[in-house]
């Protein structure tokens, strides 16, 4: 792929990434990896039982060991300053992970929990002492099943960090479903989920007198400061937190869990640079996770297929400090034209840490529940699956009545439908055998909300005297690709070649991003960079305009165009370089900012469709995916070959959603059944299929400047719900779980 | 690998009795000698990452279930965080940082560029380590290469382009 000599068109363009170099010969260095002499290790240690307190930890063996520099249990821990709120992390404010810090009493409120840190000068004597602590605890009882704490289920006021409403309603869905022809009741249930990304979450931490300096694997370093700020009782001034490549995170780095002020805390004990990564099993009980659920589901209709009432209800765990629920219900009430809708969420508490976001967070489990029960309606009336949801197309919120800011949805179908090979369906399930196998097709609706940042997003955009730009924002670069991307959004703004602009990323000393979220991170970053380079540009075109040895001197700006780093108006022409030099300025510099118009009378949400194939032999109780389709209308697509990327990614979540990926807290223990990479079971090379991304894209003018409404989680969402569909209209079998198990089969 | 795994046991031979604590172990990695004083306890992917600041190969679960580690032991592949550099003394350890000769890159780092084969990258100098070996071993077939790449998690699942990129090397060996 050779870069694009013309300057209106590096977005859009098949960009092969820009940081592939680093990355495939190993010279990408992530957070542990970052050179620091004298560096001691730190371990963790998680607590052994799920609820009571810790009774003493005998530390002398560990101590006496050779190399061990310090062991922190909540005696002997600094206390911190103050706790911050729990607010999502795209908020820009502290973005802790749950409302505890530990080892500040001794109390155990889950089994995982971080009870002491042993720092050491190699990681194996870090490890060994670890394993050295004798600790006494007094159990108390634990509640960690559906069956213990369904009784005890209260309706939160807000979830999700406050963010959402533990209810949703309009209109009247008792009436809604009494009065339908036609009914659907379905009961899911879903085990819990674990991001695990392929780096496990880890801090380098030293302190240069009283500044600190951390290196996180975080979806936002400016969110690690600011909550490592508010922890530990030091200005937001004094810290500088660098994170250039994360090596994945899905949601487990979104917020700042307490491993980065453990990190500070145990570097500012043993007086030298300390790395805390977390162990694989630690990924289990450290960051959160997808909470275990229960969804209720109750859809009517008219015999036309037009829906009356959607009532979509949730019961979820929870942690004894916050009210957590991924919101499953959001996209339920807002899918389909409906007139009555009733959602609520339900949470008990459990011995548990707080759950997380995790990829297409709470549309991924939601959606499930709603597009299966969609599949039964469609069943049940005769109707084929895609026309039931034509049928019921919103073209504007159902909540709000706003309409959409851009849609796509049909043309997802349309187009979906038509790459899949849809239309010589036939409909009538368990009839389509090759060999031991049984084959069927499904397909589901997606849909995820476009949540604009509420704070400014800024970037900074700075041209040299010999022609090369660098752009820069504060945003890590986790696999999504935003190195690239941003590179084409600059190139465009500036009116230059890609090949001349450069972005740098992952740093709090440049301009302020809020933590790449929810998807926003395309979007905002791309209005931001957009901005400082627009604004560059200007104020070059300015400059030449004003200044009377420029061949452009007294034009209209607004004449100007710039391509290739060469301003011209008609035969007129002075490159940005020449005019630099001619000017005697070694650069000049412009900073963009953007924040979104709050007030915008649209409702905004990314939409798709998911067609799956699937082989299920009926004596075994296996379920092998044969192929996937999606088509998804992520707004305009500013690099495709990353978009279909990370759409291809999300698609293969919900694979692995759909018949892996499984965990449960053990009743008494409540440990997790599952800790590592070897039973907790996620897709490998073998179980994905070829997967088709058919991108349609929109045109939108309100939701940023770009019209970028972002790729991270739309392919997760209906994926696993298009499988399931498929495994009935193989077998004849709804299973209503998820994963998807052998057991479930037989 | 559980063939191959063997000769690192070195069967029939009885080794020096060493540690506990540091001593000193010669570890030739990508054709260059290297003396470390280390623990007999230290795995072979923390001598390279720790000591020998060689990070290319990553540790992502440090229990052999993930692949990430994957390095060459006498051209053989094997889990570095399963295996421990004292015995690797004497043989020839090649990593990621070894593979580009002379600034150029392998075709199979190449490929993975050219195919968008990894979005994070930190699963990435394991997989194409694997790749490489692969298509060595013979094991060249579509199916083979679905298969024999399975102990490469890439939780970013760009496996279907993990696929295509070994096979463009493949289709043009």
């Amino acid at each position: 792929m050779t870069a694009p000599t013309s300057t209106a068109t590096a977005v859009g363009q098949d960009l092969a990434r820009l940081d592939g170099r680093p990355k495939v010969t190993g010279s990408a260095r992530y957070s542990t990896e970052v050179p620091a002499p004298g560096a001691a290790h730190a371990c963790l240690v998680g607590s052994r039982i799920a609820a009571g307190r810790v009774l003493a930890v005998d530390a002398e063996a560990a101590r006496a060991e050779e190399g061990v520099l310090a062991v922190l249990t909540h005696e002997n821990l600094p206390g911190i300053a103050e706790q911050p709120p729990l607010v999502p992390s795209l908020a820009g404010t502290a973005a802790p992970g749950q409302t505890f810090f530990p080892m500040q009493d001794d109390t155990v409120h889950y089994a995982g929990q971080h009870i002491a840190v042993v720092v050491a000068d190699t990681w194996e004597r870090a490890r060994h002492a670890a394993h050295l602590l004798r600790i006494s605890y007094e159990e108390t009882p634990a509640t960690t099943t559906f069956e213990q704490g369904r009784d005890q289920a209260y309706v939160p006021e807000r979830i999700f960090g406050g963010w959402l409403p533990g209810r949703i309603s309009r209109g009247d869905a008792d009436a809604g479903l009494a009065g339908a022809e036609l009914r659907v009741d379905a009961a899911f249930t879903f085990a819990a989920n674990h991001h695990n990304p392929l780096e496990p979450s880890c801090t380098t931490a030293w302190w240069e007198g009283d500044e600190l300096v951390l290196h996180d694997a975080t979806q936002g370093v400016n969110a690690t400061q600011i909550t490592v700020a508010r922890l530990l009782g030091i200005p937001r001034s004094r810290i500088r937190v660098i994170g250039h490549y994360v090596g994945g995170s899905f949601g487990s780095k979104a917020m700042i869990h307490d491993h980065p002020a453990l990190a500070a805390l145990a570097a500012r004990a043993v007086g030298r640079p300390v790395r805390l990564a977390l162990t694989r099993e630690q990924m289990f009980t450290s960051v959160g996770h997808r909470e275990e659920q229960e969804q209720q589901i109750s859809l009517g209709a008219t015999r036309e297929g037009r829906l009356t009432a959607i009532r979509h209800h949730k019961l979820s765990p929870t942690s004894h400090f916050d009210d957590w629920a991924e919101p499953s219900i959001g996209v339920s009430a807002q899918l389909y034209a409906c007139p009555h809708f009733d959602g609520v969420y339900r949470l008990f508490r459990a011995n548990t840490m707080t759950p997380t976001f995790m990829r297409a967070p709470g549309e991924a489990s939601g959606l499930f529940a709603l597009e299966c029960a969609m599949d039964e309606l469609a069943h049940e009336l005769g109707l084929d699956p895609v026309e039931l949801r034509l049928r019921n197309y919103a073209d504007a919120s159902p909540m709000t009545g706003q309409p959409w800011s851009s849609s796509g949805l049909r043309e997802c179908y349309r187009r979906g439908a038509a790459r899949f090979g849809w239309q010589d369906r036939d409909p009538r399930p368990g009839v389509r055998r090759e060999g031991d196998w049984l084959i069927g097709t499904g397909m589901a609706a997606a849909g995820y909300p476009v949540a604009p940042p509420p704070t400014p997003q800024r970037a900074r955009a700075r041209l040299y005297d010999d022609g090369t730009a660098v752009v820069q924002a504060a945003t890590p670069e986790f696999g999504t690709g935003v190195v690239t991307a941003m590179t084409q959004v600059a190139a465009d703004a500036l009116g230059m070649p890609v090949g001349r602009c450069r972005f740098e990323g992952g740093d709090t000393a440049l301009p302020d991003i809020a933590a790449a979220v929810g998807s926003s991170g395309a979007g905002m970053i791309s209005a931001a960079v957009h901005s400082a380079g627009t604004a560059l540009r200007e104020q070059l075109v300015a400059l030449a305009v004003a200044d009377r040895g420029s061949p452009l001197y007294g034009r209209d700006p607004a004449e100007v165009a710039v391509r290739d780093g060469v301003m011209r108006a008609g035969s007129a022409a002075e490159s940005y370089a020449g005019l630099l030099r001619r000017t005697a300025r070694p650069d000049a510099e412009a900073t963009g900012s953007w924040q979104p118009d709050s007030g915008a009378p649209y409702a905004m949400m990314t939409f798709g469709a998911q067609f799956a194939e699937v082989a299920v032999d009926p004596e075994l109780g296996l379920v092998r995916v044969r192929r996937m389709t999606g088509a998804f209308a992520p707004g305009r697509v500013i690099n495709p070959r990353t978009a279909r990327g990370q759409l291809m990614s999300g698609m293969l979540w919900g694979l692995g959603q759909a018949l892996l990926e499984s965990n449960r807290m053990r009743p008494g223990t409540g440990r997790w059944t599952h800790a590592s990479l070897g039973s907790y079971l996620v897709a490998v090379n073998a179980d994905a299929p070829e997967v088709e991304v058919e991108l349609v894209e929109v045109e939108d003018t309100v939701v940023n400047p770009l019209g970028v409404k972002g790729v991270g989680e739309i392919g997760q969402v209906g994926a696993a719900a298009a499988i399931a569909n498929a495994v009935h209209h193989a077998t004849g079998r709804r299973v209503r779980q998820l994963p998807i198990t052998v057991e479930a089969l037989l | 690998m559980s063939a191959d795994d063997q000769a690192l046991t070195r069967r029939g031979t009885v080794l020096e009795e060493r540690g506990p604590g540091p001593v000193r172990v010669a570890l030739p990695v990508n054709g260059t000698e290297h003396a470390v004083e280390i623990e007999p306890r230290v795995s072979l992917l923390d001598a390279l990452r720790e000591h020998l600041q060689l990070t290319g190969a990553k540790k992502g679960c440090d229990q052999g279930t993930c692949g990430a580690c994957t390095v060459w032991v006498d051209g053989r592949r094997v889990l570095s965080c399963l295996t421990l550099a004292v015995a690797c003394e004497g043989r020839e350890v090649t990593t990621i940082e070894g593979l580009a000769e002379d600034g150029a890159l392998h075709g199979m780092q190449q490929a993975f560029i050219a195919e968008d084969a990894f979005q994070c990258g930190y699963c990435t100098p394991g997989q194409i380590m694997s790749a490489v070996a692969l298509l060595e071993e013979g094991r060249t077939g579509d199916e083979e290469i679905k298969e024999g790449m399975s102990g490469n998690l890439c939780r970013c699942a760009a496996y279907p382009n993990i696929r295509a990129a070994v096979r463009s090397v493949r289709d043009r060996a």
